[in-house]
């Protein structure tokens, strides 16, 4: 009872990122709450998890094994989670942001009529009073997170209803293992009570490792390169950087050409117009048919050698300087803060 | 296979929050949210487009919108004729203002009771919340099965659907029974232009609401014969339980909301030092255009 459960995710017998960074996140919270930090995790074979669960701070784990619970499946996986959740009412539910937290958590929030924030950015406890009534609530879950595509930041409460349910994306809350496990427990579910087989009209037919398709246009950040990249290896770096920031990577005709990106990345007069968020030009000159596909981006920032390139007059920030330089310090930078 | 369906589209008429331009931006680096065009949700496009290309398989096959929203969105249902639909529904009431996923959902699933699709097809997710909530939510309260993340609906094996799905890493197909929510995402592929011949037929199509205040507007014709009237439901056209609508029936709460200030400025020259740059990238993480 009131306390806080992480719904534990694998994928490739491995607990994913998000579940751990969660984990972390719960503890302080646990502790500012003085509750319990529980995970669930529903798997076939996902025994072999419970220790690195304790070392992440999980005092209950909560076990559903079950040869037909391989792979994530929406029924089942959601009829055990609300059958946990009515009977250990936690006041805090936390899932992954992603494509199974993202579609678990929703009909689990519905079966319970309880609330949910997708994708919060932040997690802090706090108080509210509800202004028409005068109510106050002590120790809610400020559920923070962007919205209205990133233009404002919205603080989300669920005053009346538990659990307290939020989705927060890989990545952006810390991973920490405690110095020493808690010593917890586990309590199996068992399984066969809950699942029915009508829980298993939706079969996988198959599965398969599938390389996304560039997406430049629906991208909120893009890395573009140009022709002073260099080379194809060097247009790598704006990989690696469009991989930590989330972003697609994007490219100059000119770089396009030169046979350092494909066709498909290409933005300009005879590409792509895209008006993202931040755009960042790397060894872009800065011709008209260039910027023609990106000046309407909010935010520009470009990095080129040459001080009189054309493409640091529209940027919001130029960086004067090699982009080989200037984007390891980037990567580096985002590593060290974003956390 | 000769199966005629019905298929409802879920869709959502947004604020285009993808294009926040400069132009976009008041005086005090905000967002001027009236300056920002009212759009069809991008995914709720690609939702259309599978919709439309079950029915071009299935011949007999009707497409119809809902759509929830004040009365500007049977826009919504119109583009939906123009590219090919056949018509749609309207939930417009007072009642249902201040929603969130939770009770929109549920308005959504009371007016799904009423219309007995054979598949209900979304976006994803729209662009003003990005939740990814209300499918799966419409689909728990239907009590249906649900596929989320959809690249494409394959087709029919065995009676059920096959639907592609795009993950994280990689693509899952799953097979399906019918009724069944599908969400569809970005990936999949866009919607078929407008149809000449359906705009010139549709583009009288309007709600009582549309035409009484088409009656104040006499320069307007109003010659939208029966036929085109596009249906209007409220909660008394859809039951249910008053208390769960709007927002008595939404358990999330705005505690507070906070603009992000963009500054307009003058380009700002840095050098390549790691201290400069370590300070654009804090600066870049606390704004929230990155991370």
């Amino acid at each position: 009872m009131d306390n806080i459960i992480i719904y534990i995710e694998t994928e490739g017998g491995k607990i994913s990122d998000v579940s751990l960074e969660l984990l972390t996140k719960g503890r302080t919270l646990a502790g500012e709450l003085s509750c319990k930090l529980e995970a669930l995790i529903i798997g076939s074979s996902v025994e072999q998890h419970t220790q690195e669960l304790f070392n992440y701070g999980a005092e209950t784990i909560y076990l559903a094994q079950d040869k037909r619970l391989e792979h994530y499946l929406t029924l089942p996986y959601s009829a055990i989670t609300i059958d946990l959740f009515k009977k250990e009412r936690p006041q805090i539910a936390l899932f992954g942001a992603t494509s199974v937290g993202r579609d678990l958590a929703p009909r689990v929030s519905s079966a319970l009529v309880s609330g949910l924030t997708a994708d919060c950015t932040s997690l802090e406890i706090g108080n509210h009073k509800e202004a028409k009534s005068g109510k106050e609530y002590q120790n809610l879950l400020y559920q923070i997170r962007p919205a209205f595509g990133g233009n404002i930041i919205a603080t989300i409460i669920n005053p009346d209803c538990r659990p307290q349910m939020a989705t927060v994306r890989e990545g952006v809350m810390k991973k920490e293992p405690l110095a020493t496990p808690v010593k917890g427990v586990v309590k199996v579910i068992e399984t066969k009570d809950i699942i029915k087989t009508e829980d298993f009209v939706v079969e996988i037919i198959e599965r398969h490792i599938e390389e996304r398709k560039i997406d430049i246009k629906g991208s909120p950040i893009i890395i573009a390169g140009g022709f002073g990249v260099g080379s194809k290896e060097n247009f790598n770096l704006l990989y690696e950087l469009a991989s930590v920031l989330g972003a697609e990577v994007g490219a100059s005709r000119a770089a396009v050409d030169a046979g350092f990106a494909e066709g498909a990345r290409q933005i300009g007069q005879t590409g792509i117009t895209v008006r993202p968020k931040l755009y960042i030009a790397a060894g872009i000159s800065g011709q008209i048919q260039h910027t023609a596909g990106m000046d309407q981006s909010a935010m520009i920032i470009s990095i080129n050698s040459d001080p009189n390139a054309p493409i640091h007059q529209i940027a919001d920030y130029a960086i004067i300087g090699d982009m080989n330089e200037i984007i390891p310090r980037m990567i580096k930078s985002y590593k060290l803060n974003s956390k | 296979m000769t199966k005629k369906l019905k298929i409802v589209v879920l869709a959502k008429q947004v604020p285009d929050t993808r294009n926040v331009g400069k132009n976009a931006m008041k005086e005090d680096g905000t967002v001027n949210r009236a300056a920002l065009p009212a759009i069809f949700n991008p995914e709720d496009m690609n939702a259309l487009e599978q919709a439309l290309r079950l029915k071009d398989r299935h011949p007999g096959s009707v497409v119809l919108l809902l759509t929830m929203g004040p009365a500007r969105a049977a826009e919504i249902i119109r583009e939906g004729y123009y590219r090919g639909a056949d018509g749609g529904v309207l939930l417009t009431d007072r009642k249902f203002a201040g929603a969130d996923t939770l009770a929109t959902s549920y308005a959504l699933a009371m007016a799904l009771k009423k219309m007995q699709p054979d598949i209900i097809i979304a976006g994803r997710q729209a662009i003003d919340g990005d939740t990814a909530q209300v499918g799966p939510q419409v689909a728990e309260k239907l009590n249906l099965p649900q596929v989320t993340y959809a690249e494409e609906i394959v087709g029919f094996e065995k009676n059920k659907l096959v639907v592609k799905r795009r993950l994280e890493r990689g693509v899952e197909s799953v097979r399906t029974p019918l009724p069944a929510v599908n969400t569809v995402h970005a990936t999949a592929p866009e919607c078929r232009p407008r149809n000449a011949k359906q705009l010139m037929r549709f583009k009288h199509a309007r709600t009582l609401t549309e035409e009484q205040d088409n009656e104040h507007n006499s320069y307007l014709p109003v010659i939208s014969p029966e036929s085109l009237r596009i249906p209007e439901w409220g909660v008394a056209d859809v039951g249910g339980e008053e208390s769960h609508y709007g927002l008595s029936g939404s358990p999330t709460k705005v505690k507070k909301i906070e603009n992000i200030v963009f500054q307009a400025k003058e380009s700002k020259r840095l050098t390549s030092s790691f201290e400069e740059i370590d300070m654009l990238m804090t600066e870049l993480i606390s704004s929230h255009t990155i991370g």
